[in-house]
């Protein structure tokens, strides 16, 4: 009897257990359709959906692998790189069944972490189509360079104690180990003193490396200078470009003791992750020395692709592919740079990133020579390239990342539209207006290539052009967006030809929505969320801050209160119209992120922040330090690999912010971010390494400014009057934008 | 990109007055499939220049037998607007160009993203 009762209650403690893990379960099924789109299936199938055993949560797909095995044959694993979630397709149904009845709901211990697993049948399985990687041009990688006898011998080679730059390398890049041989690396000027060899010439035990070198012709003359860098596990270095003017061309980087993931970043955007194994040659050349930053992302673990014996031979080798990645843990590494001084100035090919042809430095946080405010198409042209264009590219997907709430006004204008209806968005982004309306036809465009390329990863039509002149036929459009583009235009003739080919696009009766960023971020004595953000903020850590004027609405901008409904009392005479605001002197100011404006044209800094790493480049040869960084330290975190748990977590009680947490603790911030839903909290600290900055080759600098031109009230309808053929709708203030509804007689 | 978007799209190079519509040389085309909605495909057909569809779907040999002209009553035809739906938003271009049929000028189509961009004497 009593034996009976207890048995009873058992059964009863475990069915409550039992429906907790089918709550989770439809709770993460929920989740992954709603923010990843996995439709899980409701019948038993071969395929599973395992949440929480991705590469994302830091399970390694030998982990996973075993638990799965244990439970029958797997056919396929597929993990998608920082993704929370993994796929499984088993040889036979039964042992899905069997891994879905066991395996939902435990625990699996990985490393240090544990993460609990909730399994959901699918019918297909996302497998990204492979993105196809090529080295960068030039750069060759050389496995098993050095036996494990010379790699011992190298590294017994380097004395750490007796380090003869203790004073200035050792003491700027406290996160990282360097010692300079043959000469030293300046740090002030990027560069080094070529009349100062050090005493200590290069170690003699490479020698016999060098010569390999040579004789096998990846070199033709030998190097005269050597930077040992070591890294610890979790230790990095932001993505430059060795100074042109400083080594000539060949560039030889010799990986000893742990394996690492060097990223590759061309100016477009493309990002080419290279698997640098213990003991192998990098040889980089041309292009590849050139033109592409090179870094590592700081951080303890790294992706790379799993040792299963089908995949590798089609791999080339250190190149990272989307399928059967696994996780890697760092350990210490130590590179050996061997560079040959340059006498005589660059004459590469890649006038862009070369110093020696007049490429400029980075723009620095102080920003020493600031652009002037344009005078001609031509000047107009070329400071919106460098301060408009490179800079999205290069932040693109941070800035991304920022973006994933659509405004709801803009929104509001999106849903209005008839279904069927042609929808053109001018300055797509990364393309977050582009699916609010499903009836309608929607076709975006950005200058940005690489903001583009995560529309189309998204499943979104964009293509890349210029709001100057948009590739659309004319009369087309039902409907047009310009949100947060038009600002960008460095001179009211460029301003209003943007509006006139909105208006080109559209069709008669057609309607244009634009937005632009307002002078006046308090309207009618509401502060916009712009300025309000800054009071969370600490003072000390205004470094931190993410400028973003289109951040100023989220989370869910309450806009409409602002409407001022009637165009007339709100017109003003263009006279009025710029001239207290003018930049004085010519040049253009840098505004003080989240603090009123007090110019109409000025350059607005982007922090990319930097992550634990040192600021500087790989061979120690990049640059000042950057002052602010003692305060960023706690930004280190997100790049540590963490265990959460987004679908079961303490915030479960609301899924997106269980996405949030997960992305931003992901291995790795910049891939995750193309995550349509990432959703940071604004001027949240979200940290982000330093994507291809086209200037990060002397400086790894991790600001950028983008040009902006505020629009003071009227002034935007004031614009829109001079096109022909077209009349504003309505007019209204939304959370420090000024709005326009455009219509096309 | 979708022969959807490429109906759309015209060559704006400077000086150029018929740039529409654009050859299409693809080198790379690829399939995917799209859940099929009838309504949506027959309320875009009034959109789109037919003889430009027809003529593209034609150079990428995923012409199926669709009519040079449109057919009436395409509404109601099931059959005609599964076609339709396919050329329209199922075949896509992912590496190749799009050549202006003007001045020869040519945009590359990498990773299906066609780019437009001009260059400064083009403008």
């Amino acid at each position: 009897m009593d034996c009976n009762v207890e048995s009873n209650v058992k059964a009863i403690k475990k069915s409550k257990d039992e429906k907790k893990v089918l709550r989770k379960q439809i709770k993460a099924s929920h989740t992954l359709l709603k923010h990843e789109g996995i439709v899980t299936a409701p019948q038993p199938t071969k395929s599973l959906v395992v949440a929480n055993g991705g590469l994302g949560n830091g399970v390694s797909r030998e982990e996973l692998s075993a638990v799965l095995k244990e439970m029958g044959e797997v056919e396929t694993l597929v993990m998608p790189p920082h993704k929370p979630y993994a796929f499984a397709t088993f040889r036979l149904e039964e042992s899905a069944r069997k891994a879905h009845t066991h395996l939902n709901g435990q625990k699996l211990q990985c490393g240090e972490n544990s993460v609990t697993l909730y399994l959901s049948y699918v019918n297909s399985v996302i497998c990204e189509e492979e993105l196809s990687l090529h080295f960068p041009e030039g750069l060759v990688l050389l496995e098993d360079f050095v036996s494990s006898e010379e790699e011992a011998l190298l590294l017994a080679a380097i004395d750490w104690s007796s380090t003869n730059d203790v004073v200035t390398a050792q003491k700027a890049l406290k996160h990282r180990r360097v010692k300079h041989y043959g000469f030293e690396f300046c740090y002030d000027n990027n560069n080094i003193d070529k009349d100062k060899p050090l005493h200590a010439g290069l170690p003699v035990e490479c020698l016999p490396v060098l010569e390999r070198c040579l004789k096998n012709g990846h070199i033709i003359t030998m190097p005269d200078q050597l930077t040992v860098n070591q890294y610890e596990s979790g230790q990095g270095i932001p993505p430059h470009v060795d100074t042109h003017s400083a080594f000539e061309d060949t560039i030889l980087s010799l990986s000893l003791g742990s394996k690492v993931v060097m990223e590759f970043r061309h100016p477009d955007g493309r990002v080419v992750p290279v698997v640098l194994p213990g003991r192998s040659l990098l040889v980089m050349k041309g292009e590849s020395r050139y033109l592409w930053t090179h870094g590592i992302t700081p951080r303890k673990f790294d992706m790379v692709p799993s040792c299963d014996p089908q995949s590798s031979a089609d791999i080339t080798p250190g190149l990272r592919t989307n399928s059967n990645l696994t996780l890697s843990k760092r350990d210490t590494r130590t590179s050996f740079t061997f560079r040959k001084i340059r006498h005589e100035p660059c004459l590469c090919a890649f006038r862009s990133a070369c110093d020696s042809q007049g490429a400029p430095t980075a723009p620095s946080p102080s920003l020493p020579s600031p652009p002037s405010l344009p005078c001609c198409h031509a000047d107009a042209a070329r400071l919106e390239e460098e301060y408009v264009h490179r800079v999205y590219n290069a932040i693109a997907s941070h800035f991304s990342s920022t973006r994933h709430s659509p405004w709801p006004r803009v929104c509001h204008f999106l849903s209005s539209l008839p279904a069927g209806g042609v929808l053109a968005d001018v300055g797509c982004g990364n393309g977050k207006y582009l699916g609010v309306n499903t009836e309608v036809i929607a076709v975006g465009c950005d200058r940005s290539s690489a903001l583009v390329q995560i529309c189309t990863e998204r499943g979104f039509q964009a293509f890349v052009s210029d709001a100057l002149s948009v590739p659309l036929r004319t009369a087309v459009c039902d409907a047009c967006i310009s949100i947060a583009v038009i600002h960008h235009f460095s001179t009211q003739e460029r301003r209003l030809a943007a509006v006139r080919e909105l208006v080109r696009l559209l069709k008669p009766g057609g309607q244009a929505l634009i937005y632009v960023w307002a002078f006046e971020q308090e309207y009618n004595k509401q502060k916009s969320k712009y300025l309000k953000d800054q009071n969370k903020q600490c003072p000390e850590n205004q470094c931190l801050i993410f400028d973003t004027p289109e951040d100023s609405q989220e989370p869910n901008g309450e806009s409409g209160s602002n409407s001022i409904g009637c165009l007339k009392d709100n017109y003003k005479p263009e006279d009025n119209i710029q001239d207290p605001f003018k930049v004085t002197d010519g040049k253009l100011g840098v505004h003080t992120n989240r603090t009123a404006f007090n110019t109409q044209d000025l350059l607005v800094p982007w922090h990319l922040k930097e992550g634990k790493g040192p600021g500087k480049g790989e061979s120690g040869e990049n640059g000042k330090m950057d002052k602010r960084k003692g305060k960023s330290s706690n930004s280190c975190s997100a790049f540590s690999l963490s265990s959460k748990n987004i679908f079961d977590c303490k915030h479960d009680q609301n899924p997106s912010c269980d996405f949030n947490i997960s992305f931003r603790s992901s291995l790795d911030i910049i891939d995750a971010t193309h995550s349509p839903h990432f959703k940071p909290s604004p001027g949240d600290d979200t940290t982000q390494t330093s994507s291809s900055n086209r200037n990060s080759e002397n400086n790894a600098a991790p600001v950028f400014h983008r040009y902006y031109h505020v629009f003071q009230q009227g002034e935007l309808e004031q614009l829109c009057g001079q096109v022909a053929g077209a009349k504003v709708l309505s007019s209204y203030h939304d959370q420090g934008n000024w709005c326009v509804i455009l219509e096309k007689d | 990109m979708k022969l959807l978007t490429h109906n759309m799209l015209t060559s704006h190079v400077k000086g150029v007055t018929n740039g529409y519509p654009l050859l299409i040389k693809a080198t790379e085309v690829k399939v995917n499939e799209v859940d099929f909605n009838p309504q949506f495909v027959s309320r875009m057909i009034p959109k789109l220049e037919w003889s430009t569809l027809v003529q593209a779907a034609e150079e990428l040999g995923h012409r199926q037998d669709l009519p040079g002209e449109l057919i009436p009553d395409y509404d109601k035809n099931e059959e005609f607007l599964k076609k339709v739906h396919r050329v329209l938003l199922e075949v896509e271009v992912i590496e190749g160009c799009l050549k202006c049929p003007e001045s020869g000028r040519e945009f590359p189509i990498s990773r299906g993203i066609p780019n437009m961009l001009l260059n400064e004497d083009e403008v």
